[in-house]
Formats: C-alpha cells, sequence, structure tokens
C-alpha cells in the first residue's frame, strides 16, 4: 500500500484517443486494480488540455490532497509543460506529474480496440510506478550571455543580426563567402513588388557593416560549438583574405590589374568571370578583396605579384595566416540557406549538354543590370534575342526520383521571369507547370497580371527537351515534349531559350552544420524546428535557433520574419538574464564512490572529474547534460540521475509489463495487419 | 501454442531520436503491433544493462534498444557506448541461455517513423517465432533486484 496519493487523468483527445482506446474503461481500471499502488482518483475528460481539464487536475490537488499525477494523453513533448504547470498551480511540484503517451503510442497507431484498451492500462501502471519513485525537483538556472552568433549572412541572418544588434546587444555574424547577401544579392527583382534586390537589400547589408554592436566575419567558418544554451564557446576560422582590411580601402584597382580570369561559379551563376583576387559584387559588404589562393599565378608559380605592385596603400599580404578566433555566445542562430538543385541530374531537360537551356539562378544574372550580359535577356552567345522561351516549373521538386517536396517559390519566381521577358523582349513565353501555387500575400494578383500580359502557360510534365528536329520549324530550335494535360493531348513546343526552375535544396553540407551545433534534419536535409507548427524558429536543442530556407524552401518575406522571430525569442532571454532548464543532471554520491574512475572518460562535456586526493570522482552540474551515460556505466551505483534514476525505470518497467503477470487479465488479440 | 501467441516486448527509446520517431509515426498514423511498451531514456548511452535483465525477469519476450544514428547523438557519441554494451549484453544473455535475437538495437532518426514502425512490426514476428520466454520470476525464480551489484 502506497502512502502517496495518485491522481490518474485519462484524455479522449476528442475522438483521436477515444475512438480506439476504450478511455473509461482504462480510468475504471486504474481507479480498481491500481488502488493499492495509491491512486485515490481516475478520471477520463474530453480534453485533458483545456482549461478545464487543467482546472480539475489543480481541484483535485487541493481536495484530495494528490501527491502525484499522472495524464494518459499526447506526448510529453507536446503537453509536458502544460500539465506540469497545471499541476504547480494546484501546489504541487511539477515534477511530480507524469505524462504517458495513448495518443501517438497508442491509439494513432494501432487500429485493434481491445489491444489498444489493454496497452493503454499497461502504459498508465508503467506511469504510475516511473511517478511514485519521482522526486521534487527545482528547474535550473543558467545566466545567459548576452551576445550572440549568427552564422550565414543571407537575408535572414541579416535580419536576425540586425534585429539583435538594434536591441542594443552584440552579434557575431559569420559567413563563409567573401561578402554577406547570400541568394537574394544574385537578383535583380523580386517578386511579387517587382523592387529592385540590390535596392531593398544594400541598405541591411551596410547597416550590418558599420554596426558598432555586430562583428562581422566573412570569409569565415564555425569549426567547434562546445557549450550549452547560455554559454556556448565558438571557434571561428577567419580564412586568410591575404588582404589587410586596416590598410585596404576597396579601391578595386588590383582586381582590376590582376592577370587571371576565373569563372565564378557562385555569385554569377557561372555565366561570368571574377578575377583571382575578387569581390563578388560591387556592392560587397565588406568592400574587401580576397585573393583565391587555388586560383592565384603568384602562389601556383611563384611570380606576378600584379596586385601587391599596384595597390596604393600596400594592403596585399600573402604571407596573411587563417586566423582562430574564440567567441562566447549565449545563444546562436543558423541562417545557411539552400543550394539550387543541380538540373544535371535530370538528363532529360538537357541542362549542361544543350547550350541555351539555363537554370533560375543563370536568368537571374542575366536580367540583372550589374550582371554578365549588363541585363540583356541573351541566349548563350551573348548577342541573341530570344524569340520564344519555355520556362519549364518543379525542376527536381514535386518529383518521386529526386525531391518529393515543393520548393514552394519556383512558381512565382517563373511568373516573374515571364514578366520581365514580356517587358525586355517581347518574346512568347510558354510556362509548363503542374499546378500554379501562389498562395501568399498578392502572389495570385501576380499571376493575374502576367496571365493579362499574354503569357502561355501549358499544364503538364516537360518529358524532354531535345535539340532533335523532326517536325519543319524545328530546325535549330530547342523542342520542348510534353503532354498539355488540359488539352489531352502531346505536344512538341520549339523554343529559343529554355528556363528550369530548379528547386530549392538543403545545403550539401547541411547534415556536418546539423551535427556541428548538435541539431537534428529531416531526412530531406532540411534542419528540423522545434515544433512544425507552433515553434518553427527553436530547436531541439537549447539555445539554437534556425531561420530563413536552412528550415526549408520558403521566399524572403518569410526569410525575414523567421530572422526577427529568431532574434526576439533571443532577445527575450538575454532581457531575463537566465534561463531555467529541465532538472535532468547526473550526480555522484562521494559515500558510495568507490574510485574506480570507469567513469571518468565517458563523458563528452567533460563534466566529469576525478579528486586523486580523496580519491572520488564529481560531477559538474554545470557542464553535465543529463545524458546518463555515466549512471549507467557506474558498478558502484554511485551515480544517480534526476527524471531518470535506476529507481524510476525499472520501477516504470515493472509497472508497464504489470497486465502480464496477471492471469486473469491474459488476453489475447490478433495481431494487427500492418500497413507499410 | 504459438499461435495465440502475443510477445510483449519493452522498447527503451532516446528522447531526441527515436522517441520523436515513436511521436511521428503516431501522427503519421503508421500502423504497428500492439505488442511493444515504450520507455523513455534522455539517451541511448543511459541503457544500463539492468533494465533488460529486469525487463525479461518481469515478464517481457523481448527487448528493443533504440537510439539515434552513430554520428547523430543528441549528446555527441553516447549511442557508440550503448552498441558496445549491447555486444556484451547479447553474449551474456546467451550465457543464461536467453536466445541473443530477443534484444535488437535499433537506430532511427526523428524523422524515421516509418523505419521504427517497421523495425517493430519485424521484431514482434521474429519473437512470435521464438516462443515466449518464460523467464522463472519472483518470488521461485531468479530475481533480479533493484540494484547493479547483483549481476
Ligand atoms: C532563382 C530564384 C529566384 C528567387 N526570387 C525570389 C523573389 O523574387 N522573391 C522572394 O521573396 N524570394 C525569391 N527567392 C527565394 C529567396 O532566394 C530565399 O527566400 C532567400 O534568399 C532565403 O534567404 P536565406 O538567408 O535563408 O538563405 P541564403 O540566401 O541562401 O543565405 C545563406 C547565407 O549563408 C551562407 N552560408 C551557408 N553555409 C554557411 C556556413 N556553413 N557558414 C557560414 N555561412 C554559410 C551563404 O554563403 C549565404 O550567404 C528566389 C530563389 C531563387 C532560387
Ligand atoms: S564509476 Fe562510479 S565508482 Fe567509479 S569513479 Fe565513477 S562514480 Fe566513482
Ligand atoms: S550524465 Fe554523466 S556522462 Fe552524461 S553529461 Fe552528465 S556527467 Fe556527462
Ligand atoms: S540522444 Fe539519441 S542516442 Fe544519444
Amino acid at each position: 500500500m502506497s502512502k502517496e496519493r495518485i491522481g490518474v487523468y485519462v484524455c479522449h483527445c476528442g475522438t483521436n484517443i477515444a475512438g480506439v482506446v476504450d478511455v473509461e474503461e482504462v480510468a475504471q481500471w486504474a481507479a480498481g486494480r491500481l488502488k493499492d499502488r495509491g491512486v485515490v482518483i481516475a478520471r477520463d475528460y474530453k480534453f485533458m488540455c483545456s482549461s478545464l481539464g487543467q482546472e480539475m487536475i489543480a481541484k483535485d490537488i487541493h481536495e484530495l490532497g494528490l501527491t502525484r499525477v499522472v495524464v494518459a494523453a499526447c506526448s510529453p513533448h507536446l503537453h509536458e509543460q502544460t500539465f506540469r504547470t497545471a499541476c504547480k498551480r494546484g501546489g504541487l511540484n511539477p515534477y511530480l506529474c507524469e505524462l504517458v503517451s495513448i495518443r501517438e503510442q497508442v491509439s494513432w497507431v494501432h487500429t485493434n480496440k481491445i489491444a489498444a484498451t489493454y496497452k493503454a492500462e499497461a502504459v498508465v501502471s508503467g506511469g504510475v510506478e516511473r511517478v511514485l519513485q519521482q522526486v521534487p525537483l527545482e528547474p535550473l538556472h543558467v545566466p545567459i550571455h548576452p551576445a550572440t552568433l549568427v552564422v550565414g549572412g543571407g537575408i535572414a541572418g541579416i535580419q536576425a543580426a540586425l534585429e539583435i544588434a538594434d536591441a542594443g546587444y552584440h552579434v557575431y555574424l559569420v559567413e563563409r563567402e567573401p561578402s554577406i547577401g547570400g541568394h537574394m544579392a544574385q537578383f535583380d527583382k523580386t517578386f511579387p513588388t517587382l523592387d529592385c534586390a540590390a535596392c531593398i537589400l544594400t541598405p541591411k547589408m551596410v547597416s550590418i557593416g558599420t554596426h558598432p554592436n555586430v562583428t562581422m566575419l566573412t570569409w569565415s567558418e564555425v569549426e567547434r560549438v562546445d557549450g550549452y544554451v547560455g554559454n556556448f564557446t565558438v571557434t571561428v576560422r577567419k580564412k586568410a583574405r591575404y588582404v589587410n582590411t586596416e590598410l585596404c580601402t576597396g579601391c578595386g584597382i588590383c582586381q582590376e590589374k590582376c592577370p587571371k580570369k576565373v569563372v565564378d561559379d557562385i555569385f554569377e551563376a557561372g555565366l561570368g568571370y571574377r578575377k583571382a583576387v575578387y569581390t563578388p559584387f560591387p556592392q560587397a559588404v565588406p568592400k574587401f578583396p580576397v585573393i583565391d589562393r587555388d586560383n592565384c599565378i603568384y602562389y601556383e608559380k611563384g611570380t606576378c605579384r600584379a596586385c601587391e605592385k599596384l595597390c596604393p596603400t600596400g594592403a596585399i599580404e600573402f604571407n596573411q595566416k587563417d586566423e582562430i578566433l574564440t567567441l562566447q555566445v549565449g545563444n546562436i542562430v543558423l541562417a545557411t540557406g539552400y543550394d539550387l538543385f543541380d538540373p544535371r541530374r535530370n538528363p532529360h531537360y538537357g541542362y549542361g549538354r544543350l547550350a541555351n537551356v539555363f537554370t533560375s539562378l543563370e536568368f537571374e544574372r542575366l536580367s540583372n543590370a550589374a550582371g554578365p550580359t549588363d541585363g540583356k535577356l541573351v541566349l548563350r552567345d551573348g548577342i541573341t534575342e530570344p524569340r520564344t522561351v519555355g520556362i519549364i516549373h518543379c525542376v527536381g521538386s514535386r518529383d518521386r526520383y529526386f525531391n518529393n517536396y515543393c520548393s514552394a517559390i519556383c512558381c512565382m519566381q517563373s511568373l516573374k521571369f515571364a514578366h520581365l521577358l514580356k517587358e525586355h523582349t517581347g518574346a512568347t513565353v510558354y510556362n509548363f507547370y503542374i499546378d500554379m501555387r501562389t498562395p501568399a500575400k498578392a502572389y495570385d494578383e501576380f499571376y493575374q497580371r502576367v496571365l493579362s500580359e499574354g503569357v502561355l502557360f501549358v499544364r503538364g510534365r516537360v518529358a524532354e527537351v531535345t535539340d532533335a528536329a523532326r517536325l519543319r520549324g524545328e530546325e535549330g530550335k530547342l523542342i520542348i515534349q510534353v503532354e498539355d494535360t488540359l488539352a489531352g493531348k502531346q505536344r512538341r513546343i520549339p523554343v529559343d531559350m529554355v528556363v528550369l526552375a530548379a528547386g530549392l535544396q538543403p545545403r550539401h553540407d547541411a547534415k556536418d552544420v546539423a551535427k556541428l551545433f548538435g541539431i537534428s534534419c529531416s531526412s530531406d536535409g532540411w534542419l528540423t524546428e522545434r515544433h512544425p507548427k507552433l515553434d518553427p524558429v527553436a530547436t531541439m536543442t537549447e539555445g539554437i535557433f534556425i531561420a530563413g530556407c536552412v528550415q526549408g524552401p520558403k521566399d524572403i518575406p518569410a526569410s525575414v520574419a523567421q530572422g526577427a522571430a529568431a532574434s526576439a525569442r533571443i532577445l527575450g532571454r538575454i532581457h531575463q538574464g537566465e534561463i531555467a532548464l529541465e532538472p535532468i543532471r547526473a550526480s555522484v554520491d562521494a559515500d558510495k564512490c568507490s574510485g574506480c574512475r570507469i567513469c571518468n572518460d565517458l563523458c563528452p562535456f567533460n563534466a566529469i572529474t576525478f579528486h586523486a586526493d580523496r580519491m572520488v570522482t564529481e560531477i559538474n552540474p554545470a557542464l553535465c547534460q543529463g545524458c546518463g551515460t555515466c549512471v549507467a556505466a557506474c558498478p558502484a551505483a554511485a551515480i544517480s540521475g534526476t527524471m531518470f534514476s535506476n529507481e524510476q525505470i525499472l520501477a516504470q518497467i515493472e509497472g508497464l509489463l504489470l497486465l502480464n503477470l496477471n492471469p486473469e487479465r491474459a488476453v489475447t488479440y490478433a495481431s494487427e495487419a500492418v500497413a507499410a | 501454442m504459438t499461435e495465440a501467441f502475443e510477445p510483449v516486448i519493452v522498447g527503451f527509446t532516446c528522447n531526441w531520436c527515436s522517441y520523436r520517431a515513436a511521436d511521428l509515426a503516431g501522427t503519421a498514423r503508421i500502423k504497428y503491433p500492439p505488442n511493444i511498451r515504450l520507455i523513455r531514456l534522455m539517451c541511448s548511452g543511459r541503457l544500463d544493462p539492468t533494465f533488460v535483465f529486469k525487463a525479461f525477469s518481469s515478464g517481457a519476450d523481448g527487448v528493443m534498444i533504440t537510439g539515434c544514428h552513430p554520428g547523430e547523438c543528441h549528446y555527441v557519441e553516447q549511442n557508440y557506448k550503448a552498441m558496445r554494451r549491447f555486444i556484451l549484453l547479447q553474449r551474456t544473455l546467451a550465457q543464461f541461455g536467453i536466445e541473443p535475437r530477443r534484444v535488437r538495437l535499433v537506430w532511427a532518426s526523428a524523422a524515421e517513423g516509418h523505419r521504427l514502425a517497421e523495425e517493430i512490426t519485424n521484431m514482434v514476428e521474429e519473437v512470435r517465432q521464438l516462443g515466449p520466454l518464460n523467464w522463472p520470476t519472483a518470488p521461485d525464480g531468479v530475481q533480479v533486484t533493484r540494484s547493479v551489484e547483483a549481476i
């Protein structure tokens, strides 16, 4: 007979749980069978998480003197906090509440009602046993270092950095390329308003460059992250620029005089050239160039040094070395963006083989007044204007051979291209689409406008782009073979130019970045948010936030909103000065520790130290992250871990298996067919 | 006998990957047999082999240990430690006369609800084939106490 007084609350979740699990039966069973385990009340209720449900718990704590609470409902990752708060309101230590999942782990995954009810009872029994072993705890309070690290200087990272800097706190902005700006800096116009990208982006870039609260680290990468929320230590490699930024005035003579031309695969998307010493574009922030060591003649042959000779301020320094910086920050925003899908992976569209097939980013550079053709929309020969153009949507997106997801921006970007082509060349423009997706503010209006401009739309996924002419009028053209699903027939449409609306993809190194910062990515490779609807910018790791396309394909307004949202979250924490963390920590009972040192090498956070003078091991609670590996390893059972103690887990195992050991309840049930 | 036999499996999950895979299996309404009952740990590295013995001695027919993929552990590398313990555990179980196939180690990322459900389905079938464990339980048989010294 337990001395504790436990309340059990079984949620219907509308019909989400009650449709499969007999919730009344579960409550009745708990009240009866678990009475000698201390259950004094067991109720079922439509929505436990509603305010009425929560009040019910608080009221029972008061009136019935409950000392423990078990809620059988959804996943603790969804509502653990809700029910803990309810218990706290009722006057109970919030950690004496256990939420067990009978929705995600029972009603949503099983169909046999008897078996599901039976399992739900076992799960409740496990929760009851576990909560009996629980002890009252207090959250840990950790101070927050007021500086923030933002990784990635695209529009999302820029926005995040500016919000925090404007609020008066220090930001380090780490960008891999020589300049901040990201993809947006490559564009000419932005949908749906057709603002000039540079006009709206450049002022923000300049603010970053001149802001007293921003330390901008371009041509740099994060190499290591130690510590935890509130107190990260970040190691950054600042690659050698070979240009002394104290002396350089950004006059650009070095770039002008450098004899080595290099195809610019990044900023010019392969369409244009840069020099071996370069800034990616004229409005680059910072204005200082870098020497690309792999292409520099001096590093290859030992002679040249044209830039050094001609630099008026003597800023070129061939012997510069990479610098390693160590930063202390309290929070981190990852805004590393996306890569464009490589359309070479779909050989049917001929990219890389047929000269006049372009990617969307190439088209952006063509249309950009500061681009390689000075904004002239011309074929690969650099002079001929196309008379007809085909824009193919969903290249690499919504395609089970490549990416299943929709890249979200390509319909609008294709409409933008169609409009620009009409405006600048008057060409006949076809859009080949699967569905038109224009869901955001002023987007469908833009579609209507482009329709009224006489752009042609063909619904159907393009089968092939070829230069093999079969019919009259096809000679010398690119022929688009498509099933027009509205007309219900195959069509061959000859055009001069094809633009592939290639989808957005996670950065090629997204998995490494996720690992470096201790967060996870989806199977596609987008970094995972804490909650897909309610917490899109936080991650499962405290203190690490994500913003922009690193989280999934999205347009500029959404990227900006996420950058601002992430910084709002961080500012809130900086203002509070500290954060409350789950008190999941390991500690050593010095009397039990035999000094064997088995645990000493197990901790990845170096939380464990051995005191040779006293021959005992100690754990630093500020460094321990609560994984429990040392707890499991200690042969003397000297280490215990709060919230996941041996007692709790062993008791939960026993509780979960209670029904098996109880012969009169030993029902059998047909195993369920699995929809695989 | 084997036809009516419904094995009971205890599954250990880690808070960051495999528990979330189970959540995802739920939200995606992927079905798997109800023979498994899950316990959440913070990390697969928390898995003390005693837990496995406890599960068997309390009536489980199989134990599934799950965690993040190697290299993806939230605590850097603790799942490698779980992997080493798992190998030792299988040997020890064999010495106790328990088929090593009654314990299974599964890596499932937070995105792999499908994979977790599939592994559960396979394991339930495999243990069904093996039949009940029938490990003598307290009070007549072996008793696994709550302290680690006992093993
Ligand atoms: C062809 C095309 C046209 C588009 N046109 C429009 C439009 O008209 N309107 C609109 O709203 N949206 C448009 N978009 C979408 C738009 O590009 C994105 O919404 C936006 O650029 C996302 O910004 P971001 O900051 O998340 O990512 P990015 O712009 O990709 O910026 C990420 C930055 O992080 C840096 N970085 C990456 N990895 C690291 C690392 N490990 N360490 C340090 N730095 C790193 C990168 O160098 C880059 O500077 C278009 C997209 C395409 C492909
Ligand atoms: S493993 Fe246990 S007994 Fe050995 S040093 Fe660590 S705490 Fe002490
Ligand atoms: S539980 Fe032990 S091994 Fe894990 S982080 Fe804490 S001290 Fe380190
Ligand atoms: S956190 Fe999942 S295995 Fe370590």
